[in-house]
Order: C-alpha cells, then structure tokens, then sequence
C-alpha cells in the first residue's frame, strides 16, 4: 500500500500501521453516516413540524440572527483550528505542543460557541419558548440541542486526546484517533451549516 | 544535511505550504457563502420566495466546500470508498427524508 | 417509596401477584413468569458455583473478543430469549382458544404478553441469531483472523444483552409495555400510559438499538476492508454477500428507530409534544419513523436467512451455486428497494391514493428480486446430488411455506386489499408466514450445518429430523388457519372474540402451539442425544458436509486464530476448488507469529452499565442513572489511556496445532463419501468426487 492511500492528516511511514489506521478511519466514516442519516431524520422531523406552533412562540420569536451568525463564526473558526492542528501533527509531529495550542484554539471557540448557544436556550425559556409548549419548539430544542450535545461530547473527546498526547507523545496510535476526532469535528460543521441556513435562516425568511 | 534530505525537507515544506493555502481557500470560501446566506435575509434583497432555494443552494455549496476541502473528500481513486459511501448515505436519507416530508404533507393536506 | 428507589414500591413485584390480586390463572401465570425468571437465575448461580465455572466463563466467554465465541454467544442468548417467546405464545395461543366473550387471561396481561413476544422474537431472538451467525461465520469465510473492531464486537454483544435483560427484568419488577412490539404513541405516551412499561420498552430497545448499529458498522467494514487476498467482491461466498448487505442495512435502518425511541422518551420524559396529542404533536410520525426502519429490519432478518440458503443448496446437492450474479444483484437491489417501502405498513393511515400506489408499487417490486432468489436456488437443486439430511429438510419447508408467505405478502402490498385484512389475524398469519419458515428455519438449518464446525460434533440426525418435520407441522397447524379467520374479520391483538365460528380454527391453533413448543423442546432434546454421543458423532477435521467455502479448511472447532496462514484466494468457492484440485491440506512452507487482540472486560462493563442505567431511568431512580452514566464514560476515558499489548501466539504454537490436524488428516484411510455423511464413518474427511472416482 502507497502511503497516498492513507488518510489526510496521516504520515504514519511505511513501517506497518497503515492498514489498520485506514480501516479504523473507513470504519469511523460509516458511523459518521449512520450519525448524519440520523440527523437528517430529525431535520426532515423538524420540517414537518416547523408550522406546529399550536399557537405559541414560532420561528420569528426564537431566531436571534446576530448570535447565530456568532455561533456560526465560533464554530468555523474551531473547525479551521483542528484543520492547523492537524496540520501540526503532521508536519511537525516532533513539537507536540504546536499540535496542542491549536487544539486548545479549536476547544477554546467551541466552548464559545457553546456558551452562546446556552444563553439562546436561555433566552427561549425566558419568552415562554420551552420545548413543552408545542411541536415546533419541541423539534428546534431536540435538533439544536442534539448538534449541542455532539459539540459537548466532541469537548470531552478533546480533552482525553490532550490527556493522551500528553502522557504518549504523537505516536501512531494517537496520531490515528487525532485524525478520526477531527473527521467528527468537521463533519458536525456541516451539520451546523444546515442548521442555521434551513432552522434559522430559514425560519425567518 | 545530504542534498537528499535538503531536498525531502523542500518539498515537505512546499507541500505544508500548499495544504495551508487549500485550507485558507476553504476557511475563505465558507466565510464568503456564510455571509451570502445571512446577507440574503438580513438585508431583505432576495425576494420572499426564492429565499429558502437559494438558502438550500448556499447551503449545499458550503457543504460541498467543506467536504471537499477540511473532509478531503475527492475523486481520485484512494477516496472513492468513501464519497461511495457518503453518496450511499445521501441517497438513503434523501428518500427517508423525503418521503416522511411528503408523507406527513399528505396526511396534514387530507386533515384540512 | 423515598428517593432512593424512584417510583419503584413493593406492589411492582411480580412475585407475589396470586397474594395482591388473589388466585387466578391470570396472575399464577404472571407470578409463575416472575419466579421462573428468579428461580432460574438462582439455579444458573447455584451450578456455576458448585461446578466452579465462574473463573472459565468469565475468562474463556464473557472477556474473549474471539469472533467465534461472541457469535456463539449472541446464539445462546437468543435461545435462552426464545424460550421466553415461544412460552409467550403458547400461552398466548391457549388463551385465545377461550377467548370466546372471554378469556383466561385479564385484557392487560394479555397485551403485555403480545407486546412482549414481538420485542422479544424480534430483537432478542431474531435479531442475536442473526449477529450470532454473521459474528461466526463472516471472518472464517473471508479469510480473517478476526472483526475490524473486535472490542466493539464485544460491545455491541453488551448492549445487544442489556435490552434482554431489561425485557427480563420487566418480567419480574413491574410490567413491560402493552401497546404492541410496535408501541405506537400516544397509547404509550405519558397521558395515557404513565407507568414504567413503555419506558422498559423504549431503554431496551434503544440501547440493544446501538449494539445492532455498531453490529452493522463493524461487519462492513471488515467485509470491505479484511478480505484474504485475491477474494474479490464477486469472489465472496454468497453468506458473506447477504451479511454485507445486512450490515448496510442495520448501519442505516437503526437511526430512524433510535431518532424515534429519543423522541419518545422526551415526550414521555421532558414531555416534549413530538407525538402526543396535543400541541402541535403528531403520532403518525411516530408510525412513520418505527417503520422507516420496521421495514430494512425484515430484510436485515430475512437477508442472512437466504445466504444460508444459498450455501445449503449448493452443498446439499453438491454442485456450483446457479446464477452467482443474479442471486448477489437481487440481495443487493432487495437491500436499496427495502428503504421504500415502509409507508404500506400503514396504508390505512390516510393518505392519498397516490401515496399509497406509490409504496404499494414498490412493495410489488421487490418481490421481483425475490422471486430471482427462488429461481436460483430450484436450479441449483435441480440435477444435483441432493442428500436429505435435517438441513433439507428445513429447506424443504421453507421452500413451500415461504412462497406462500411471499405471495400473501403481494396480496397485502394492494393498498384496496390491505384496508380490507389491516389489523386483522391475516396480518399476523403473513408475517409469522415468512418470519418462520424464512428466518428462522435458515438459522435452525445453519445450526445443523455448522454446529459441528463450532463445537466438533455433528447433531443428531434423527432427533433434528423429527424436531424439523414438528416444527413444519406446528407452524402450519399453529398460522396458517389464521389466514382463513383474518379473513373472516377477527381482528389482531383482540383480547376476546365474539363470533363462535373462530373457534374451531383457534383450537387447532392451540395444538398447533403445541407441537411447536414440542418442537422448540426438540431442540434441546437433539443437543442432548448429540452431546452424550459426541464420540461418535465427532468430525475433528472439519469439513463434513463436503463443503465449498473457505471456514471449512479449518479444523472443527477452529483454532483461535482461525487460519495457521491467510489463505489466497482464486476463485469462487476457494474449498471446493482446492479440493478438486487435490491440494487441499498443505503443510504451509513458514509460519509466522500471529498477533491476537487481547481480552477486555469492555462488553461486560457497557452491560452492566447501560442495564442499571435503563433499569434506573425506567424507575426515575436518578442517583443510579447519573452514576451508571459517570462509570461508563470514566471507564472509556480511563481505557484510552492504557496500552493494550496484542496476545501473540508464536509460530511453534501455530505450527504443532496445524501439523498436527493436518497429519491427522493424512492418517485416515479416505474420506467420506457423500451418502455416508450421516454414519459414525464421517470424521470431517470428504472424499471428493476424485477421490471416490480413483
């Protein structure tokens, strides 16, 4: 096996690894697809319930554009943090502490964006937006809080691959589950690309 | 250093060089879309109803260009396994989501 | 009752249901459900102590991530669960044979009894035997040393298990859920049904739910990625074929049932309004996304079940597999077709005519592949050497029940035919029609076939006969006159009935329930003969069906590491091949060391986690939810942070073990001929039709 057959983000040599990296990564791919079928089901949930307001708050109420454009820049811009992280790990997998500082940038906008998503949620429970008010509300707390939930889980992951590469150093092994977190990482960009262009976006077009 | 080395040091750096300059594009490309986006609505220059197709189609472009670019998702032979399997997916959830969309529209028409 | 057990009070144990609410049949067989589970369980401690088998059990099984072990595993489980169901519906049977105006069971037991029988036959019955076979099966057929992800193999086996035992444990502690396998809200949301039953249902089925999902990733991807070399897609054995497409299918099926079961549980929970009655909540979502994945979830059973088939035919008559291709392009176009289809579940629903053509179109359609299937394995049979062993005899039965099932099932694709039979006992009749002889006679027939490569003793071939014909019969006698009263109007899940001309038909249901409770006892009867005569039933060397594909090259049981080397593969049925060859057996020029992954307790603490933490969300018992929570994320966390040194088995080791079957193999005086297959003479040596010949 040539060494382009290995995925991005990988400079694993010639001395054996690949073929186990590889399939642990096609592997972590499927389950990133069974993840996004699952989050198209709760769009196309969401889609058939975005006019069940049963008379409660509805897209125009909930819809704060200036800080979902923040969250949107938050998130982007942890996205092209892992991106030079991972290029740190590849290119410079000697200074482990390069590939840390922007794994600690992309943690860092995250949480950020976290934070601003909780003072949305707040902010709904204080108009009277509380997901048992209707069906509607029911679907946008369930969609946005289960993107919410991967980026809190994807915080947890980050901080045991800190753990890791501080206690292994960017061994292979690490260097593999570096490069499966970051597959996670942006993928859930692209799930937030759908959120604020068809829930937010669109809601209040 | 051997000329040898010098040489893979070179092109080990060239190609650092290259794979930020791709990344950039994409981080460049995704600030451009995204503003488009939320430019469509918040100024209010795209009509009432064309605003959610051409939300739908920035949408898609962002997504293309995040695939393409910070998944690494191409063409060429190595990943073909894997756009195979995303293409899979994306079809399966096209009819799942599709149909429960319609399904659920039938119903809710025949209900008024 | 205090914080400290949630809701959970004294009254919701089973045990002492006759003492509560007097002496009845009812609540005896309630309470004798409850203690058979206890008393069972007891017992099971009780001998593993006395025969000081906790240390091989916990060693040898529950901590191996050996392919072979976990899908005998998953196997085991699913016969313990089916005892369960197939009591559930004798049970079941006999109470609708007094259901004239009545019945001897109280209307509330009776709907837990079929919603528990469809959760279990389905996705603890059903659904381990399936794993169970694919977990065997597919990396001996491949050429691999093992899964792509063995530790989650393992997992997937924890969870898979944690939704059993809530099932069980719901026997004991409450009562599970009452509104049909299915559990369609709002029956089962939170205004109508408050207690804990839909909340064991929706845990159980949730978590078993990840297993299946991570059960999907991990066989695709080691089809894809682990194949020997040279075993090109189209060079597969065709099992292997319909686990792929198994696999794809449970990957992509499970998320539109866990997307169901969370909102479900958030309704009942949070209460959320995604399916309730009020608020802008719609419950035919809910009947829209349990079948977008109900449907796949038939092919995921059925697929496996036809690959069996496959194999058997082509073994059991001794010639090439008839139309390889087509039999492959139908399981695959079977695989896409099955996502849409779901909507003629609920044809009566109420949607347009339109929308209902189009999914009973598509229905129609994939009878078409279907058909393929039966086409192939009629010419397969055709012209060969069949013998009629158990394994036939199965196929037999299947043969005719199937296409009957099949064809009820094109009846019921008709949208104008479906309003006329829905909910009624023909439903029933069809889908026990094909479940049945489909799924579980191919995995009944896979057990004769390769139980004697798992455990190195055929089984019984006159007990498996007789426990074949009694299973044809008792499913015939026990589903096929529900046909008949389905169309006499009888409506499913009914707890009584008022016409008096059912009653004939469901008294022959009743012994027909009968003879298959005998059948099931069968089972155990085969395994027993078949144990005490192991001696001469014994086949250590492997291969005693004469078969074609590549887990027959092993010696019987295969060695941990299934292939001293990895085979190379040139053509389709490699075995068959190297045996007409005459060079099948070589002694290998080298061995090399072989590296193992290392046991983990992984699988049996996901068990033991996500079981206390449904057991507790079920019964709002917080502190142990949130603590049974804390322990599985700290255990992962902490598990990363080890190193796991590969078990390596050196070349010595691999090189006495192989010699040694191979020697063995030499030393017989000829193989076995097909017709003597079922003597004592049959020590796992075939003669090849080259052999008999010179």
């Amino acid at each position: 096996m040539s060494e382009e057959n290995v995925h991005p983000g990988m400079n694993l040599g010639y001395h054996g690894g690949e073929h186990e990296a590889e399939v642990k990564v096609f592997g972590f791919w499927a389950f990133l697809m069974s993840d996004l079928v699952t989050f198209g089901i709760v769009f196309a949930v969401f889609g058939t319930m975005v006019t069940a307001t049963a008379g409660g708050p509805g897209p125009e109420e909930v819809t704060n554009l200036h800080s979902v454009a923040i969250q949107t820049a938050l998130l982007l811009g942890s996205s092209f943090g892992f991106s030079w992280a991972s290029l740190s790990m590849k290119y410079h997998p000697g200074q482990r502490w390069r590939t840390l500082g922007w794994l600690a940038v992309a943690a860092t906008s995250a949480l950020c964006f976290l934070i601003v998503e909780l003072i949305d949620f707040h902010h709904w429970t204080t108009i009277g937006a509380v997901p048992q008010r209707s069906g509607y509300l029911s679907a946008l707390w369930a969609l946005v809080g289960l993107h919410g939930l991967h980026v809190a889980g994807g915080l947890l992951w980050m901080a045991a691959m800190t753990g890791q590469i501080l206690v292994f150093g960017l061994t292979d092994d690490i260097k593999s589950r570096v490069t499966r977190m970051g597959l996670y990482w942006h993928f859930l960009d692209v799930v937030w690309v759908g959120i604020f262009s068809m829930v937010f976006l669109a809601g209040v077009a | 250093m051997s000329l040898k080395e010098r040489l893979l040091l070179d092109a080990k750096n060239q190609e650092e060089k290259e794979e930020r300059r791709f990344y950039t594009l994409g981080l460049v490309l995704s600030i451009v879309l995204t503003v488009a986006s939320f430019g469509s609505v918040m100024t209010g220059l795209v009509p009432h109803s064309w605003a959610f197709p051409v939300l739908a189609i920035l949408a898609l472009a962002q997504i293309i260009v995040h695939l393409r670019i910070f998944l690494h998702i191409d063409l060429t032979r190595q990943k073909r396994e894997d756009l195979q399997l995303l293409l899979f997916t994306v079809l399966l959830l096209g009819i799942m989501a599709f149909g429960t969309l319609w399904i659920l529209a039938d119903l809710q028409a025949r209900m008024m | 009752m205090n914080g400290l057990f949630g809701r959970l009070a004294w009254s919701d144990l089973k045990l002492f249901e006759t003492f509560m609410h007097g002496v009845s049949i009812d609540t005896l067989v309630a309470a004798g459900a409850a203690w058979m589970v206890v008393l069972g369980g007891v017992a099971l401690a009780a001998w593993l102590t006395w025969a000081r088998l906790w240390g091989p059990l916990w060693r040898d099984w529950l901590t191996s991530v050996d392919h072979k072990k976990i899908g005998i595993m998953y196997i085991v489980l699913g016969f313990v669960m089916m005892a369960r169901g197939v009591a559930e519906g004798v049970v079941m049977r006999t109470h609708q044979a007094t259901a004239y105006q009545g019945g001897v069971l109280s209307e509330e037991h009776w709907a837990e009894l079929f919603s528990t029988h469809g959760t279990i036959m389905i996705f603890f019955v059903a659904m381990p035997f399936i794993t169970g076979f694919i977990n065997y099966l597919v990396p001996l057929q491949i050429g691999a040393r093992d899964m792509a992800f063995p530790m989650l193999n393992q997992i997937s086996l924890g969870l898979t298990a944690t939704g059993a035992a809530l099932t069980m444990i719901s026997l004991v502690v409450g009562i599970f859920e009452t509104g049909g396998w299915t559990a369609y809200p709002p029956f089962t949301g939170a205004d109508f049904d408050p207690g804990p039953g839909p909340d064991y249902w929706v845990w159980a089925i949730l978590l078993s739910g990840f297993g299946s999902m991570f059960s999907g990733i991990n066989f695709a991807v080691t089809i894809y990625k682990m194949r020997a070399p040279g075993m090109t897609y189209m060079r597969m054995p065709v099992f292997t074929w319909t686990a792929l497409c198994t696999s794809i299918l449970l990957t992509f099926a499970l998320p539109p049932l866990t997307v169901a079961c969370l909102m479900q549980a958030l309704d009942r929970y949070l209460g959320f309004h995604f399916f309730t009655n009020d608020q802008g909540g719609n419950m035919m979502n809910y009947a829209n996304l349990f079948w977008m994945f109900g449907h796949p979830e038939v092919y995921i059973l059925i697929l496996p079940a036809f690959g069996i088939f496959s194999e058997l035919t082509s073994t059991f008559a001794a010639k090439r597999l008839y139309g390889y291709t087509s039999l492959v392009l139908a399981t695959m176009a079977i695989a896409v077709i099955s996502f849409c289809v779901w909507l003629h579940h609920f044809f009566t629903m109420g949607n347009s005519a339109t929308v209902n053509a189009a999914f009973g179109i598509a229905t129609m359609l994939i009878a078409i592949p279907t058909g393929v299937k039966v086409y192939v394995w009629m010419a397969t049979l055709w012209g060969g050497r069949i013998r009629f062993l158990t394994p036939m005899v199965y196929m037999t039965g299947f043969f005719i029940m199937f296409v009957i099932g099949g064809l009820s099932g094109i009846i019921l694709a008709n949208p104008a035919i479906n309003w006329q039979v829905h909910n009624t006992q023909f439903i029933v009749a069809h889908f026990h029609n094909v479940l049945l002889p489909g799924t579980l006679f191919g995995i009944l027939a896979g057990v004769h076939i390769w139980f004697p490569k798992a455990f190195g003793f055929r089984l019984d071939e006159r007990a498996g006969r007789i426990t074949a014909y009694l299973w044809i019969a008792g499913f015939s006698l026990t589903f096929l006159p529900l046909y008949i009263v389905g169309l006499m109007g009888y409506p499913r899940r009914s707890a009584a009935w008022d016409d008096p001309t059912f009653l004939p038909y469901m008294i022959v249901c009743m012994i027909g329930a009968i003879l298959l409770a005998a059948a099931f006892t069968g089972l155990f009867v085969t395994l027993w003969i078949s144990v005490r005569n192991r001696a001469s039933l014994a086949v250590p060397m492997g291969d005693p069906w004469d078969g074609r594909t590549l887990e027959w090259a092993t010696p019987a049981p295969p060695p941990h590491w299934n292939f001293a080397t990895i085979p190379s593969i040139a053509e389709r049925d490699a075995f068959a091949r190297e045996k007409a060859e005459g060079r099948p057996y070589v002694i290998p020029a080298q061995y090399r060391d072989i590296h193992l992954p290392p046991d983990t307790p992984a699988g049996m603490i996901v068990f033991l986690t996500t079981t206390a933490f449904g057991f507790a969300a079920t019964w709002w018992i917080w502190w142990l939810a949130i603590l049974a929570a804390v322990v599985l994320v700290g255990w992962v966390v902490v598990h990363s942070f080890r190193n796991h040194p590969e078990v390596v088995i050196p070349a010595v080791e691999v090189k006495r073990v192989n010699n040694a079957w191979i020697e063995a193999i030499e030393l017989a005086q000829g193989g076995i001929t097909r017709d003597d297959e079922d003597t004592p003479r049959n020590r796992g040596y075939a003669a090849t039709d080259m052999m008999v010949a010179s």
